[in-house]
């Protein structure tokens, strides 16, 4: 409307994360892991079912939070992505027999390939914009999947049951927990690989642009490629966590991946700290275990109550999970000195 | 090509609805630089307290001016409340505070006033428009409200000081502060004169799509989809972008075969990114030039 808005200072929409302050140290990383390996062999095969879905979904948020708090880049649309993966997989399980453990890759190429297909459009917007033409892949999803060409694959509206694989070599383990040993195993290799990909040239490259898009080209970094690469990688971690999902829940249909689990991801990704990775397992158990608790507080307000407890996580830590750790290790090195 | 423009004359109805919305939208995001999510379940809440006002007995246009009132300070309470304490937060994290306010006021709508569809009155009557089957007199004073509106807030931002402030506040805020203007206030104002037009849009669009606490999910998605593709800095290409919007969705499901209700808007949607691809800042907005 007026013509000093022609010149804005750079707004960051996303903080600056240094490349270290985006893992946990190798301490921390053993203790987190042991709990993860010895919590199901004392728990109910229910809560180890919650547990798998933990990881899913943080495997899920892990991958929002490559393509967020990596290369800038912001997206509404990770529920497509996730549909895709889980579609695949219970395709390929259902009406080809493939096993479960040779579907995942797959079902990561082939998001990769959509990731990075859907980054080429993608490259010109930036910010809302670039939210906007998420979010309506996230719209479409659904609606693509329903399609009647694809039925004979897909099962239309109704969806596709998918069966539960048993522990193979006949270990004495019930299905849920072997599928969570398996789930355990994929993340961590996903994990391992981020950080890893993040400490290379390309995740330098990521974090130049999102910190700085035009002294990044300047410097020679290839932004087309890298930006596309990003969507790619992210798309290709959320389409396993798809299909681990629909190994998990036994069931997919075009429902299940509306616009409202892309939101989730968000919040997910907010609650656990933009940018820093572990936090996305603190961001999945927030929107798994939070909507349940709101529930048992008041049936009929759940939602208000949902909203006033997010409310008050980014009072007290607007940059979430992430704040608290970095509060933790002073806390901790403090201690040490004395 | 009598049912082109037949469809053309019922987008740019239906288009009225996505641009009174589009309008809301454009306001709050020059004050505050977000997007607000949440705007769509503040105009619900107000057309709910007007609704109960004309429950009570009050008539219409005594119930419209009180709940313009009440969505003007609700809009700026909401903001001094809930939203200064994050002014130094992450952007995303105010986002986050969207979705949760989002939760909030729809949970709390639908347990005060159940979620069963309502009627509610328009003051423009139902009859045919100029003797057209597609578009109603409510339809036309819905459109001519929005134009109403659009001319007001011109003026407004031209012409006064007061708007002249708000405008300086949300482009350059330090200078603007160096130069006496309380831009944590102006930010308020613009909350509350974003939330007193979303109450107008929802009182208007209540009539077409019935009130419920859900009423307003749709419509916004078209409201943001319009104010992006008219330029999120340009409240005209806010509204131009709303009827576009309108007359896009309806030649669609016109004349793409195989596109029902479900398709329209996915393809409104994909039209939209096309457009954003060619023009990136929308087709009004201005190119901000980023500083390096």
């Amino acid at each position: 409307m007026s013509a000093v808005e022609d010149v804005v200072e750079g707004h960051e929409a996303v903080e600056a994360v240094p490349k270290r302050a985006m893992t946990l140290g190798t301490g921390t990383s053993v203790v987190v892991l042991l709990l993860l390996i010895a919590v199901p062999l004392f728990a109910k095969n229910f809560v180890i079912f919650q547990l798998t879905q933990l990881l899913y979904l943080g495997l899920a948020v892990l991958a929002l939070n490559i393509l967020t708090g990596g290369s800038g880049q912001f997206s509404l649309g990770q529920s497509a992505f996730y549909g895709i993966g889980a579609y695949v997989t219970a395709v390929m399980m259902e009406q080809f027999n493939i096993p479960y453990f040779l579907c995942l890759p797959v079902a990561g190429v082939v998001c990769f390939g959509a990731g990075f297909l859907f980054g080429q459009p993608a490259l010109r917007l930036s910010g809302v914009y670039l939210a906007l033409a998420t979010f309506a892949l996230a719209t479409a999803m659904p609606q693509l999947l329903k399609l009647n060409f694809l039925e004979k694959w897909t099962g239309g509206v109704q969806g596709l049951v998918v069966t539960k694989p048993d522990a193979p070599f006949g270990l004495p383990m019930s299905q849920d927990m072997w599928l969570y040993y398996f789930t355990l195993v994929v993340v961590l290799a996903i994990y391992i690989f981020s950080v890893n990909l993040l400490r290379s040239r390309s995740g330098r490259a990521f974090m130049a642009i999102r910190d700085n898009e035009i002294a990044a080209s300047a410097m020679g970094v290839n932004v087309a490629l890298y930006k596309t690469l990003a969507f790619g990688v992210s798309a290709a971690i959320t389409g396993v966590a798809g299909g681990l999902s629909a190994i998990a829940v036994q069931f997919v249909a075009p429902d299940s991946f509306t616009i409202t689990l892309a939101i989730q991801l968000f919040l997910g990704m907010v609650v656990g700290g933009v940018g820093w990775l572990p936090g996305s397992i603190v961001g999945a158990a927030f929107i798994i275990f939070v909507p349940n608790i709101a529930e048992g507080i008041s049936k009929g307000l759940s939602g208000a109550v949902f909203g006033v407890l997010l409310f008050l996580v980014i009072y007290l830590v607007p940059h979430g999970a992430r704040q608290v750790a970095i509060l933790g290790q002073q806390l901790a090195g403090r201690l040490r000195k004395n | 090509m009598e049912l082109f423009t037949n469809q053309v004359l019922a987008g740019i109805a239906t288009g009225a609805i996505y641009a009174c919305m589009a309008l809301a939208v454009v306001m709050i995001y020059q004050a505050i630089d977000h997007l607000n999510f949440a705007q769509g379940e503040m105009a619900m809440f107000s057309t709910f307290i007007s609704w109960q006002l004309m429950q009570w007995g009050v008539p219409y246009w005594a119930a419209f001016v009180i709940t313009l009132v009440f969505a003007f300070f609700g809009g700026i309470a909401i903001e001094r409340v809930l939203f200064k304490p994050l002014a130094k937060a992450p952007i995303l994290t105010n986002v986050a505070g969207f979705i949760a306010l989002f939760a909030i006021i729809n949970s709390s709508a639908g347990l005060i006033w159940d979620f069963t569809i309502k009627q509610y009155p328009t003051p423009f009557g139902s009859a045919p428009f100029l003797g057209s089957q597609l578009i109603s007199t409510h339809q036309a004073g819905m459109i001519g409200v929005t134009v109403l509106m659009l001319i007001g807030l011109y003026f407004f931002f031209q012409y006064t000081r007061i708007g002249l402030a708000m405008r300086a506040a949300a482009s350059v805020p330090e200078s603007a502060r160096l130069v006496g203007i309380n831009t944590s206030w102006m930010i308020a104002l613009g909350w509350g004169m974003a939330s007193a037009i979303g109450a107008i849009a929802g009182m208007l669009i209540a009539p077409v799509v019935f009130l419920e606490p859900n009423m307003m999910g749709g419509v916004l998605i078209y409201g943001f989809a319009a104010a992006v593709l008219g330029g999120l800095t340009s409240p005209l290409g806010a509204v131009v972008g709303g009827f576009l919007m309108g007359i896009f969705e309806n030649l669609a499901g016109t004349y793409i075969p195989g596109v029902g209700n479900e398709l329209k808007l996915p393809i409104a949607l994909a039209l939209i990114i096309s457009v954003l691809v060619v023009k990136p800042a929308g087709l009004f907005g201005r190119h901000i030039v980023k500083r390096v």
